[in-house]
Order: C-alpha cells, then sequence, then structure tokens
C-alpha cells in the first residue's frame, strides 16, 4: 500500500462547499490512481463545482457524463483505449449515490456485466445534494430532505419520519454481479479507502468502491466535522467497511462494541425530529444488517 | 482490384459500409428493423473480417454515451438505431452534437408509439431535428452503403465536427435487397482519410471535456455549432463529388432534383418513396406534363436555397413526407414553407405512409392531378387547399 501520496493535486481550485466529503473522496482517490487517468463524472456535485468553463479544475483527463451515463462513457473510454493501443490507464467514475444508485444503476450494472476494466467510485453523502437536499435511494431510513419532510401533520404516520426506506445496499448489488471487486469505503477511514483505490486500479476487471462521504451541507452538521462524522457512522455500525474479491467476502472492520446510534444520529439536523421509537428502528435494523454481514464474511 | 456486386439489403449495406470505414469501436444495441446491422457487424468481427472493438450495452442511452467515450479518445466509432431507441438516446444525441463529437450512427426510421408500430415512417428522426445533428436520408441500399462513407468524412472534417445520422426507411429500405457495388478498400483508402480528432483526450495534455459554461459563454459555443452544420453544406457537396470522382457515383449533394427545371408540378420527398415518384414522372412526362421531384437528402443543414434554385418554375408544390408535427403540420413541410416564404408557389402538404402504410402508385399520380387541379381554382379555394391532407385516410365531408 500506498504510504505517501502524490503532491500533485489532480482536483484542486473547485468551488465545493467547506467541509465537502465528496471533494476529498475525488481528490484522494486521483493522487492515488495519478496522471495516467480518465475520470468520468456524470451530473452531481463534483461536476458542478469544478466543471464550469473557463474553470476548469482536472488535473487530468475529465469528462462529463449524461447522468445516467457513468457506466456508459466508462466502458466507452476503456474499450477505445483498448482499441487504440493506450497502455497503463486507468478509467475512473465519480458519482454520487443518486447518480449511483437511482439514475446510473442500469448503466452499472452494464459495465459490470461486460467485465470492463474501469474503477467505479460511488462518493454517498445519501441524497441528492447538488439540487439541494431530495431523497435518493441511499438516503437512510429516517433522513429528513426536502423531498421527504418531517413534519407534525403526517408523523406518526408511514410518511412523517423523513426517508421510509431503507437505504439500498449498492455492496449486495455490485457483488451479485459477480464483479471483480468491490469495496465499501469511507473517508472517516482514508488509509483504507487508499489501500481500496490502488487495488482496484490493479484488478483485470471491474471494480466498485462505495464511499461515504458526509455533506456538512445536506447533514446539517459542522463543516469541520465531516471526517468525525463519517468516523462515527462506522464506530456505531450505520456504515461497514467491507471487500469482496473472488466471490469471497471480507469484513476490514467487525466492530464488536458499537457506540450510541442516537448519538450519531442527534448530531445532524437531518435527524433532529426522529423519536426514541425511530431511533430504536434505526437500531434493529443495524443489528439486522450486521447479523447477515457477519454471517457473509464466516 | 475491382469492386465486386452482392444482392444485400439495406442493413446489410450498412454493415457493409461501416466496415470498410474501419472503425475501432461498435456499440450494439438490438431494435427492430435496425438488427440486422449489428448482427452482422458481429459476425464480421468475429470472422477477422473486421478488426473492431465490439461492445455490446444494455441501451441505446448507452450505446451513444459509450461510443461518445471512445471517441474522445480519437476512435473511430458505429452505433445503430431506430423509433422508440433514438427517442431514449435523445438526450445524448444533443450531448454529442454540443461536444462536438463527430460520431456516425445510422438510424431506420420507424414509426413512434403509441399505438406501437414496428413499420415504417419519419417521425422518429424529423422529431429529433433540433439535436444538433447532420441529417441524411437515404434512397437505395446502393446509396445506404455510400452515405455511410461519406457520412464519417463529413462528420470528421474538422470544419465540421458534428455528428452525422443516415436515415434509412424501416423494412421498405432496411430490409429490401438490392445489387450493388461495393468499393475496394483502395477506393475507400483514397476517399476516407484516417480519423485525426485534435481535441481528443490526451495523457500529456489533459482535456476536460463536455463541461458546463455560464450563461456569458453558453450562446458563443450554440454559434459555433450553428456554424459548423452551415459549413457543412459545402463540405457535404465537396465530399460528395470526391466519392463520385472514386467511385463513379455521387448523389448530388443536399438535393436530388429530378427533371424539375421546367416542371409546373413537383413533389418534395424525403427517402425511399422518391423511386416510385420518379418513375410516375417518367409516366407523366411521357403523357406531355411537365413534372418533377426533388428529393430533399439532408433535412439539416436544410438546403433552403437548393430548394429555391430547383422549383423557380414551379406552379404548386406537393410536399409527401410520412410525418406529422400534430396541430399544424409535417415538419418537412413546415421547413420547405419557409425556405420559399417569399416564392410565389402554391404549396400543399400531403401526409402520408405513417406507421408503415404503403404509398401506393395511384396516390402519387393523384397527387399530381391534385397539384394540377389547385392551380385552376380560384385564390379561396386554394387557400382551404393548403391545409395537410392525410392520404389513404377517409375523412367525414365536413372535416374536409
Amino acid at each position: 500500500m500506498k504510504t505517501k501520496l502524490e503532491q500533485e493535486e489532480y482536483f484542486y481550485g473547485h468551488k465545493g462547499c467547506a467541509g465537502c466529503g465528496g471533494s476529498i473522496a475525488v481528490r484522494l482517490a486521483l493522487k492515488v490512481l495519478g496522471k495516467n487517468t480518465l475520470v468520468v463524472l456524470p451530473a452531481g456535485c463534483m461536476s458542478a463545482v469544478g466543471f464550469v468553463y473557463p474553470q476548469l479544475c482536472f488535473g487530468v483527463n475529465a469528462l462529463i457524463s449524461p447522468f445516467a451515463s457513468t457506466g456508459a462513457m466508462l466502458s466507452g473510454l476503456y474499450v477505445g483505449a483498448k482499441a487504440l493501443g493506450l497502455k497503463d490507464v486507468n478509467v475512473v467514475g465519480f458519482a454520487g449515490d443518486g447518480g449511483t444508485a437511482d439514475i446510473g444503476l442500469q448503466a452499472l450494472s452494464g459495465a459490470i456485466d461486460r467485465g470492463d476494466k474501469i474503477i467505479y467510485i460511488c462518493y454517498d453523502n445519501e441524497a441528492y445534494m447538488n439540487t439541494g437536499v431530495q431523497k435518493s435511494s441511499l438516503t437512510p431510513y429516517g433522513a429528513k430532505t426536502t423531498t421527504t419532510p418531517a413534519g407534525d401533520r403526517i408523523h406518526g404516520g408511514t410518511y412523517g419520519r423523513g426517508s421510509t426506506s431503507v437505504k439500498k445496499d449498492m455492496f449486495d448489488i455490485v457483488t451479485a454481479h459477480n464483479i471483480a471487486y468491490a469495496a465499501t469505503a469511507s473517508i472517516g477511514n482514508i488509509p483504507d479507502y487508499i489501500r481500496k483505490v490502488e487495488k482496484a486500479s490493479k484488478m483485470q476487471g471491474t471494480s466498485y468502491i462505495h464511499v461515504a462521504a458526509p455533506c456538512p451541507t445536506g447533514w446539517g452538521v459542522e463543516s469541520s466535522d465531516t471526517v468525525a462524522i463519517a468516523k462515527e457512522a462506522i464506530d456505531c455500525g450505520l456504515w461497514y467497511l467491507a471487500e469482496y474479491e473472488d466471490g469471497e467476502y471480507t469484513l476490514n472492520r467487525d466492530v464488536k462494541e458499537f457506540t450510541s446510534v442516537k448519538e450519531y444520529l442527534k448530531k445532524q439536523n437531518r435527524f433532529k425530529h426522529l423519536t426514541d421509537e425511530d431511533i430504536v428502528a434505526i437500531g434493529c435494523q443495524r443489528d439486522k444488517k450486521w447479523k447477515s454481514l457477519r454471517k457473509k464474511a464466516q | 482490384m475491382e469492386p465486386t456486386k452482392k444482392f444485400v439489403s439495406g442493413d446489410e449495406a450498412v454493415a457493409i459500409g461501416v466496415k470498410l470505414a474501419k472503425p475501432h469501436v461498435i456499440a450494439a444495441y438490438p431494435i427492430t428493423p435496425q438488427t440486422i446491422v449489428v448482427e452482422r457487424l458481429a459476425e464480421m468481427v468475429e470472422s477477422g473480417e473486421l478488426e473492431s472493438e465490439y461492445m455490446y450495452v444494455e441501451s441505446e442511452h448507452s450505446a451513444l454515451a459509450a461510443v461518445m467515450g471512445a471517441s474522445v479518445l480519437g476512435a473511430r466509432t458505429f452505433t445503430a438505431t431506430s423509433s422508440q431507441g433514438l427517442l431514449y438516446m435523445a438526450e445524448v444525441l444533443h450531448y454529442a452534437s454540443g461536444g462536438r463529437v463527430p460520431l456516425v450512427m445510422m438510424n431506420a426510421n420507424r414509426s413512434v408509439a403509441l399505438p406501437w408500430s414496428i413499420f415504417g415512417d419519419q417521425r422518429d428522426s424529423l422529431s429529433l431535428l433540433d439535436s444538433g445533428w447532420i441529417q441524411v436520408y437515404v434512397e437505395d441500399a446502393q446509396e445506404s452503403l455510400d452515405m455511410m462513407l461519406q457520412a464519417y468524412a463529413i462528420a470528421e472534417h474538422p470544419d465540421v465536427l458534428t455528428p452525422v445520422m443516415v436515415n434509412l426507411d424501416g423494412f421498405i429500405l432496411t430490409h429490401t435487397y438490392e445489387c450493388i457495388e461495393i468499393p475496394t478498400s483502395e477506393q475507400v483508402e483514397t476517399f476516407l482519410p484516417k480519423f485525426e480528432f485534435a481535441n481528443k483526450m490526451d495523457i500529456n495534455e489533459p482535456k476536460n471535456l463536455f463541461f458546463s459554461s455560464s450563461p456569458e459563454h453558453n450562446i458563443g459555443f450554440k454559434y459555433q455549432q450553428h456554424k459548423a452544420i452551415e459549413n457543412a453544406k459545402s463540405v457535404i457537396e465537396e465530399i460528395d463529388k470526391k466519392y463520385e470522382a472514386v467511385t463513379t457515383r455521387g448523389y448530388g449533394g443536399l438535393v436530388d432534383a429530378y427533371k424539375c427545371d421546367d416542371a409546373d408540378y413537383i413533389i418534395i420527398t424525403l427517402g425511399s418513396i422518391t423511386g416510385l415518384v420518379r418513375d410516375v414522372v417518367e409516366e407523366l412526362r411521357s403523357e406531355g406534363q411537365k413534372v418533377g421531384v426533388l428529393k430533399v437528402r439532408y433535412m439539416r443543414p436544410f438546403p433552403d436555397e437548393e430548394i429555391r434554385a430547383y422549383t423557380k418554375a414551379a406552379k404548386v408544390i406537393g410536399v409527401l413526407e410520412k410525418d406529422i408535427s400534430f396541430g399544424y403540420q409535417g415538419t418537412v413541410f413546415t421547413n420547405v414553407s419557409a425556405a420559399l416564404r417569399e416564392c410565389d408557389v402554391q404549396l400543399i402538404n400531403y401526409v402520408a405512409g405513417l406507421g408503415g402504410k404503403n404509398i401506393a402508385r395511384e396516390e402519387i399520380v393523384h397527387i399530381y392531378k391534385e397539384l394540377n387541379d389547385t392551380e385552376n381554382k380560384s385564390k379561396v379555394s386554394a387557400v382551404k387547399s393548403q391545409a395537410v391532407r392525410f392520404v389513404g385516410v377517409e375523412v367525414p365531408k365536413d372535416e374536409d
């Protein structure tokens, strides 16, 4: 594993919010992958903050794809490079949670099915943040967004608690494709993330990394707390670090004793409205998830 | 080596044309009546006849996005679609033209649901006329092959750098077998330069492509895009002449006029119906009638000057098309009307062949007769005659 990152910046001068988790994920991955990298970004925060002519802030070749096409454009670049005999290039995509789990799921599935040698990184900030915080299928249960508001009138009913669906598990979805390599990661554990990006770059087939990347603006936390809150999500068991390779699951950190889910949730404005009952429900979801994770990793 | 002859369908002619252009990357997704094109290409790649990376993709939206990805590295690419698939690509069509990616795509003109129909009309591509692509409509299998080669030369021309859509009438052309002449590889090499993409991604000179632009800059990019398609007018003529010099086959550029110089009555056509109309013109000419047919080959760039030039003598013009912009008129008619807005000529719009309905010889004869009758009617009835006429539809008397 790389112990020293490149000094060179490949994602520099963007207009991301202070404390933006997604930009940390992009910046670090590019330092691992280096100069010979072709980047695809669909519509989303990273393309909005870094790609407005004439202020273009990628130091490597990069393009914005149509929202639904991250996987397809990555495949096109990979296949084009292969056809033209370009050797040793990394083809990497950075798509948000909506761009991956909602509108981009079909193209991602197609790319994995073809087994193209690409790295797909989903930076998950758990809602459509670029458009001002709307629910995606990776918005966690209970989170308040502008399309899943929490309010008195319907609170207590099915739709009063913010988002009422349980976060889709993209790791499960991609591993069900028999992908060459998949991992979950977090900017709350940067060495682990860097190791996974490096590993992905050495795979012969498709790699998928799902990196938890908090959004202080959308989550309602201090901009200085991005990394800390990402760490806390892992500690309380609402996020997990795992890998899948050659059909084998590895749980990178089997948390023996979780920290308080309530404390994690109550630090964030998006969960402020939750009742104790809601929090108990979230704790139960966590326990169920970990039971299945541990079983898979056995 | 001499050119060879082969008996093939329109779809197969397209596949042969594409093979001769040697694309680096092909993205394939099936849809009737296009599927045969990508099937034949798969066979050619499998047999080693064609050295291309052949990608099967999960949707038309992805097909076009994938070839864009390959193209920005400097790869020549191909994909093909039809109807619902073309509409599913709609977003990416704008994306490719705005990004100035010189793609070539074949579209099998097919009706658009609802009602579902796999049969031909031209509503699919005409509804996407404003997507910034050059649109050419071919008439037969030979032109299908030849236009694939010309399409690459046009799209990749440094003054154009705009994607080209080659349209074939579904079934009538895609599935009809005709004898074609296949150019030799030497001829193709003489005609078609190697694809050199000045704006391609480069590891040592990284590029940020397909960016956003502020309102301040956006309109400037759109102006350049418009100019590029206008530039295509002369490039199209030039490339057609070059193609003719190499293969002896030329198509006349933006339009193809048949006996229009002295014609009183002209039918303007698009695509494969032209052959039948030309036959009718022959027949009526032999009876002494001064009739002609003007085939519009390119809908974008639109041949407004050529239409004015070839219809100078005309008294009444019928625009026959397999398209309707509901609530107004056919799109070809709207464009022709705009081109002729200052000309002293009467125009009638004939909408025919929607959803694959056959256009009969007698109906063409009847149209020429109506054009003739219109001239002899009073002004008042002439105005009424400008309403869109649906060919082959029984219209109640009070709606006529």
